[in-house]
């Protein structure tokens, strides 16, 4: 069910050779790609088309790079591009103004606003040592002030609510009042779902807002929203002027594309994302991390990049055309298992692959690539140029000289075997995707 | 000030007829009429998957039975749907059992079609097996007052599974026509929260045989592409007989469930216009499908 993109765009360059020059006809299926891609993450038709054709501009009579295929070029392209607008402004909260600040939040129903606001008292409190007074301005919602109550005590952050009137913009001047008195640093205020279309709500928030006189005003945006999230943010900006956004439900295995629909129609930053139900699931917002999800690919390019460290790609071009020729050796093999120490642990590479694409771990931890490494080291470069002639007196032979069992060689004789056979098949596919420099290893 | 599915659709439906020239009329449609049509229905969230293969069987469709762009995909659109066998019989008491992801509408749900049984004159409880949020119990507890139907809350950390075998066990001895067992919201890349849904469900059945008798899950309309792997999980766990779209009554049209609808074969049933207990009706496939493209 996981379509990669990244084997998707290297089909899409198959007739592209390797230092061609990126052009309108050669980018154009990549680019095709690249939109479905974002739509599937549920970025906005309109960002994604606007994306796209930023992203040409950006590629088109580009070099294609020595060091890179042009699929992961584009790949990088489109994710440097991403980031960019995923990143614009500061997260975290900014508070100019004299005590108590305040932070005011809305967003549609359910999207997690009363969770959020006690979230951010906790993590006021552990990360900036600051006292937060939580005020119930959700009058619509049955039991929506027992809600914030409760969660104001797993917080530790004080509470205020007034059940006796229904105005929540009286509620909050009395807050402020309140938060005076008892020196509260920080004033949260919950306010009701609602939707922004409703005219009456919208005007209700905006009375709230004036009385408070927010320093910084959240939009919590539920992570797993599709094309509307441009709708709500373009009208929530409109009539409140909020200073950032709260993206919730990251937990979730939704893509969050609806994050670059709100950071390209209102330009200003996601400051969090909620995870979890815990009092604790507030975390910092990072784009790279983001833009790999949005893109399906893991953090494809800190992995192009690690792969280019430890890898030349003249030297690639040679490995390729041996693979072509079915002339891989043992040899190729453990200089290709050196390679992939050399840029670091295993685990650190794979974590970076896409969940699809990762293979078992057990069988592919840096300690047996060692082990593997010793195996081809005792042998004859006869036997590593031909492993058919290893018999079983040579297979002890090997172990010994190599401290590992005999079948440990023999398992590492039969994997070279089925590697081989892979190989061919992969024969008929010229390029694919984010191979770079670990042939063979990952399919 | 609230704006029901029908007054919505005028407004779309006025707005896409002004910008689309063959709308009306007969035979294969132009060029531009499609690039349109494209941005609404991935305006509403259908998917570009699905999007392109109404593209694609839209023209041949016009042309081969000389339908105009508007019936045609009147037609594409409805032949998509799942047929609908709800509510699945009449036993006695129907246990309704809804499921879904945090915040999506499962409690209001469960009070408007509480209310929309007690409004037909059957004899109707509402359960909370969602001990895990706060002020969950005292959610539920206030429709109950609200409708004047009777609630069965356990304090927070009670096993739900418990408190669901209660209420039903307790339905069943009292007679009562309808039982609504509300959960907590989770998403469905948790295991283990996917194993207690699973525990809740087949608990139920212990105190009542065939029980529960639907499960509803219940999808915000303004989610997007990740409704499959909502209904996937959710199917993994508990057998899902429909599923209810809320909050159509802002600019979401819901047409990623109708998307995943169409993949799973899981008919749309209900679907929820307000945050009132009378803002839910029973789904319309005409009206809906109009809606989505607004036709
Ligand atoms: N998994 C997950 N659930 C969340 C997250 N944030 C909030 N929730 C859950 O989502 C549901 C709705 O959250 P609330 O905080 O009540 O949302 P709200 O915006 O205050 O809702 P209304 O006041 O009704 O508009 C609850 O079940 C929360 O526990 C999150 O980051 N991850
Ligand atoms: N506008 C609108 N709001 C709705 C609709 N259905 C539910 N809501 C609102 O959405 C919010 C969440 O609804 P709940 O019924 O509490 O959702 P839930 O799925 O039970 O949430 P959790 O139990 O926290 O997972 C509340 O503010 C409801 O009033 C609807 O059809 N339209
Ligand atoms: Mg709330
Ligand atoms: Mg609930």
């Amino acid at each position: 069910m996981f379509d990669r993109l990244a084997e998707r765009l290297s089909e899409t360059f198959r007739t592209l050779s390797g230092r061609g020059v990126l052009t309108e006809g050669n980018i154009s299926d990549a680019m095709r790609e690249i939109r479905r891609a974002l739509l599937e993450a549920d970025v906005n038709f309109k960002v994604a088309g606007r994306f796209v054709s930023e992203a040409t501009e950006k590629a088109l009579g580009g070099k294609v790079l020595k060091s890179l295929t042009p699929g992961q070029q584009v790949i990088k392209i489109v994710h440097d591009q991403l980031v960019e607008l995923l990143a614009s402004g500061s997260s975290s909260l900014h508070f100019t103004g004299s005590p108590p600040h305040v932070v005011l939040l809305c967003g549609l129903q359910g999207s997690g606003k009363t969770t959020t606001a006690a979230r951010l008292a906790w993590w006021l409190a552990r990360k900036k040592n600051r006292r937060s007074l939580l005020v119930a301005c959700d009058l619509q919602r049955p039991a929506a002030i027992d809600q914030l109550e409760v969660m104001a005590k797993k917080a530790g952050a004080g509470f205020y609510c007034n059940r006796a009137v229904s105005d929540p913009v009286l509620v909050a001047r009395e807050a402020i009042n309140q938060a005076r008195l008892q020196q509260y640093d920080t004033v949260i205020v919950d306010t009701a779902g609602r939707l922004h279309v409703d005219q009456e709500l919208m005007d209700e928030l905006v009375r709230v807002r004036d009385a408070v006189k927010p320093e910084e005003i959240l939009l919590v945006l539920d992570g797993l929203t599709g094309q509307d999230a441009v709708n709500v943010a373009v009208k929530f900006q409109e009539r409140t002027g909020f200073t950032g956004s709260v993206l919730t439900k990251m937990d979730g295995d939704s893509r969050g594309g609806a994050a670059l629909s709100f950071a390209a129609v209102t330009g200003r930053p996601i400051k969090f994302v909620g995870v979890g139900e815990g009092i604790e699931g507030l975390e910092a917002f990072d784009a790279e991390r983001l833009a790999g999800r949005i893109l399906g690919m893991g953090d494809v390019v800190g992995l192009v990049e690690k792969a280019q460290e430890g890898y030349d790609h003249q030297e690639a071009l040679k490995l390729e055309k041996k693979l072509k020729n079915n002339d891989f050796t043992l040899e190729d093999f453990a200089t290709q298992m050196k390679k992939i120490r050399k840029m670091g642990s295993l685990g650190d590479i794979l974590a970076m692959l896409p969940a699809g694409m990762r293979p078992a771990e057990a069988d592919m931890d840096t300690a047996s690539f060692g082990r593997m490494e010793a195996i081809i080291g005792s042998m004859t470069p006869q036997e590593r140029r031909r492993p058919e002639v290893i018999n079983g007196s040579r297979r002890k032979r090997i172990a010994m000289g190599s401290g590992t069992r005999v079948s440990e060689v023999n398992r590492l004789l039969s994997q070279f075997r089925d590697m081989k056979k892979m190989m061919k098949r992969m024969k008929s596919m010229k390029r694919s995707g984010i191979r770079g420099g670990l042939p063979g290893l990952f399919r | 000030m609230k704006q029901g599915l029908s007054e919505k659709l005028k407004k779309s439906r006025d707005a896409l007829a002004g910008r689309l020239a063959s709308f009306f009329g007969k035979g294969v449609p132009n060029a531009a009429d499609m690039a349109m049509l494209e941005e609404a229905l991935l305006e509403a969230d259908l998917g570009w998957k699905l999007t392109e293969k109404v593209m694609t069987d839209l023209p041949a469709l016009c042309s081969k039975q000389g339908l105009g762009l508007r019936e045609g995909l009147a037609v594409v659109l409805r032949g998509m749907l799942p047929a609908n066998a709800d509510p699945p019989g009449d036993p006695r008491p129907l246990v309704t059992m809804i499921v879904g992801v945090n915040g999506s509408g499962k409690t209001t749900t469960v009070a408007r079609l509480a209310a929309m049984e007690k409004a037909r004159g059957f004899k109707t409880l509402m359960a909370c097996a969602d001990t895990f949020r706060a002020a969950a119990g005292e959610q539920l507890a206030l429709w109950g007052t609200r409708l004047d139907i009777p609630v069965v809350t356990r304090p927070e950390g009670t096993d739900p599974g418990a408190v669901a075998f209660d209420a039903v066990a307790s339905a069943v001895a009292r007679g009562f026509d309808r039982v609504f067992v509300d959960t907590a919201g989770r998403l469905p890349n948790r295991k283990g929260l996917l194993d207690e849904l699973s525990k809740v469900h087949r608990v139920i059945g212990k105190s009542m045989e065939g029980a529960p008798h639907r499960v509803l899950l219940v999808l915000d309309g303004s989610v997007g592409q990740n409704a499959l792997q909502q209904a996937g999980g959710f199917a993994s766990a508990v057998p899902l007989t429909g599923l209810v779209i809320t909050k159509l009554d802002g600019t979401a049209k819901g047409g990623a469930v109708f998307a995943m609808a169409h993949e799973l074969g899981i008919p749309i049933v209900f679907i929820g216009t307000g945050e009132g207990g009378g803002d839910m009706s029973v789904f319309d496939p005409v009206e809906f499908t109009g809606a989505l493209v607004g036709l």
